[in-house]
């Protein structure tokens, strides 16, 4: 595996590398990997294969092309709201405020909109800003007073609730026209530019890594197998292609879920090419080691604070779009509970510092899914309410043995 | 120079003034003097070894040089020249970096991730430029003559202890210091890791660097250190060369079981 002068013997010790050997990957091996936790993305692909197996057995309407339309439009918001939560959990913290904050920012775009006449795309902006403002002020009361962001955040839930019933007023609720709104959700590409969405994103995908492999070969260093490279592009084309040819034949792709898999897109860009993404993992595996090396941790916390309840707000307005109407009910139910769900169950761990965006997205579609099926076989909300907690303490379930098992061989 | 007056002549001379020169440093918290007036000199190149009890003194001292808690007072000399170390910052901008005992690395990113934490190289502005990093990890790596390691890519939760160290340790080496200080790199560590981690302390030592390590283990102390001075209650009480037969003399220096003899004892 190495290009590097492998040294014949170690010079000191022969019994300390050993666990070091990643030089004969095996079936066992991988299943190891699996349990550890270490290919999340791969554990939430082969649950997701297991659920839509289940619901396509059950019901033969659960992959139509116009149920899968649905379903995507369906988990459009809950997956923006998630994004922020990703990036929270990966913190280590937590942010419960998140359902509140979509649903007060709905709520204000649709007052400032419908009520006061505002340009939509200024309530739109405002409605961001005030979730970036909220944000701003929990994580810099989390930081600056050391109090636990789920204390914070949990008094936030109240006073965001509260506030976005105040906003709404006595109508309680106020529905939505402007085309400017609810063309987020009710516009699908026609198919053509489904296929040039598509056909770019494969050409970044197989771009990115050839040019990867092509610049760490010329440097000297160790590359990706040819064969892992080809796996891993290979079934992210397919998936793409698929997607394109499923929802082209029904109304094409929804704008909504474009926009969803390019925030997850930047969002891994800044994750894992800045420093800034870096740093987020620092502080989430040991603040006090971040800090000592000179990362400012608390302006670190409330930037993430500020992004988390930004794309919260910007969900908020999405699950406005889609549904043409603010209420007072909006942001509430269990949309707080499935946007942290999501994510724990695609591989993002509650204890920080593991996990990748892409959960965002995955996690979405595997709570979505199980709520969309249950919702075809006509299952009654005590059954589904059951249902979906029992596969989020799953999920977490997994996530604490993963960390156990890592702990066991002497790791964090 | 003064430091020759107390362990005679076998301490090995510095060729020119001290690296570090350490002179009357105190230090008080509340009542309570940690620090009563210490005196320390490191060459470079040259390995001391800080020994004491628990409450000696050594973490205060080693706090003053690094700004993590300055002294209230006596003078710090670097090169010849008076310093004012007041912050961290200061002391790394002298060329002081030192290794806590907790190692202070982050479990959940790879070698290359934690050496470069805080210091990331970046290309065009913004981006990180892991082909850099990874290539100046591994030169890091080779000139420290680190060979446990195989990958840089591996994750360091997943490492050994004395692999832990050995990156905590070249990571206090990216910025070219004239002294490193290592607090306890040995504890806890078993008797192979434990050899690394000595080979890379000697290995700092031929790269003209000065080290002051400070331990619990006269084991290992006698078996890399040039000097050892033995610090009991705020004060340096003596400081003797690594030959063996010095171990008892060094023992009773600490414990103090020999204070009724003066400060001649040494043989």
């Amino acid at each position: 595996m190495s290009t590097a002068p492998a040294s014949p013997a170690p010079a000191v010790g022969p019994g300390d590398d050993v666990k070091d050997d990643h030089h004969r990957p095996s079936l066992a091996d991988a299943g190891r990997k699996l349990l550890e936790g270490e290919m999340g993305s791969l554990r939430v692909i082969i649950v997701l294969a297991i659920i839509w197996t289940i619901f396509a057995l059950a019901n033969d309407r659960f992959l139509t092309a116009v149920n899968l339309s649905n379903l995507a439009l369906q988990i459009a918001a809950v997956g923006t709201i998630s994004v922020g939560v990703v990036l929270v959990l990966l913190l280590g913290e937590i942010d419960l405020s998140v359902g509140a904050v979509s649903g007060l920012a709905a709520s204000v775009m649709a007052v400032l909109s419908v009520k006061h006449g505002w340009n939509p795309y200024l309530a739109i902006i405002a409605a961001l800003g005030i979730g970036a403002a909220i944000g701003v002020f929990q994580g810099t009361v989390s930081t600056r007073l050391v109090i636990p962001s789920f204390v914070v955040t949990l008094a936030g839930l109240l006073m965001w609730q509260g506030a976005q019933l105040r906003v709404l007023g006595d109508t309680g609720t106020v529905n939505l026209s402007d085309p400017a709104i609810t063309n987020i959700a009710g516009t699908f590409l026609a198919p053509w530019v489904g296929w040039l969405v598509g056909l770019a994103a494969i050409a970044g995908i197989v771009g990115s890594a050839l040019l990867n492999l092509q610049r760490r070969r010329a440097a000297g260093l160790e590359a990706e197998s040819m064969l892992g490279l080809v796996i891993r592009t290979g079934a992210a084309t397919i998936a793409i292609i698929v997607a394109v040819v499923v929802l082209n034949s029904d109304r094409g792709v929804p704008l909504a879920l474009t926009i969803l898999v390019g925030i997850v897109v930047v969002m891994n860009f800044v994750l894992t090419k800045t420093r800034f993404g870096r740093h987020i993992y620092a502080v989430g595996g040991d603040a006090e080691a971040a800090r000592r090396a000179g990362i400012r941790v608390a302006a670190l916390r409330t930037t993430v604070f500020a992004l988390a309840s930004t794309f919260a707000a910007f969900g908020g307005i999405i699950a406005a779009s889609r549904l043409l109407a603010v209420n007072q009910s909006s942001g509430g139910s269990d949309l707080l509970l499935l946007s942290i769900a999501g994510p724990v169950v695609a591989g993002v761990s509650l204890f920080g510092g593991r996990g990748t965006v892409w959960a965002a997205l995955l996690g979405a579609l595997v709570i979505g899914s199980i709520s969309n099926g249950m919702d075809l076989l006509a299952f009654q909300s005590s059954v589904k309410f059951m249902v979906t907690g029992g596969v989020l303490l799953l999920a977490v379930s997994l996530d604490a043995v993963a960390r156990q098992r890592r702990q066991a061989r002497g790791r964090v | 120079m003064s430091a020759q007056t107390q362990a005679g002549a076998t301490t090995a001379p510095a060729p020119v003034g001290p690296l570090l020169r350490l002179r009357g440093l105190t230090k008080s918290f509340g009542a309570v003097q940690a620090m009563r007036g210490a005196d320390l000199d490191v060459a470079a190149g040259e390995v001391v070894a800080l020994v004491g009890d628990n409450g000696a003194g050594k973490s205060t001292l080693i706090k003053a040089v690094t700004g993590v808690q300055p002294a209230d007072g006596g003078t710090i000399e670097m090169d010849g020249v008076p310093v004012s170390i007041k912050a961290p910052q200061d002391s790394a901008a002298l060329g002081i970096s030192a290794v806590y005992q907790d190692l202070a690395l982050c479990d959940n990113l790879d070698v290359v991730a934690n050496l470069f934490l805080g210091q990331e190289t970046r290309r065009g502005g913004k981006v990180l430029d892991e082909i850099a990093m990874e290539q100046e990890s591994r030169r890091l790596l080779d000139r420290l003559a680190v060979k446990t390691l195989r990958s840089v890519r591996s994750e360091v939760g997943a490492l050994s202890g004395g692999q832990r160290q050995t990156v905590a340790i070249a990571r206090s080496m990216l910025g070219d210091p004239k002294l490193v200080i290592l607090d306890e790199p040995t504890a806890a560590l078993g008797v192979s890791q434990t050899a690394q981690v000595l080979e890379l302390v000697k290995r700092l030592r031929s790269e003209g660097i000065g080290v002051i390590i400070i331990s619990h283990n006269l084991a290992d102390v006698f078996q890399v250190a040039d000097r050892i001075v033995v610090l009991r209650l705020g004060a340096v009480t003596g400081e003797w060369t690594s030959d063996p037969e010095n171990r008892q003399a060094v023992v009773g220096a600490i414990t103090g079981a020999d204070i009724e003899n003066g400060e001649e004892e040494t043989p």
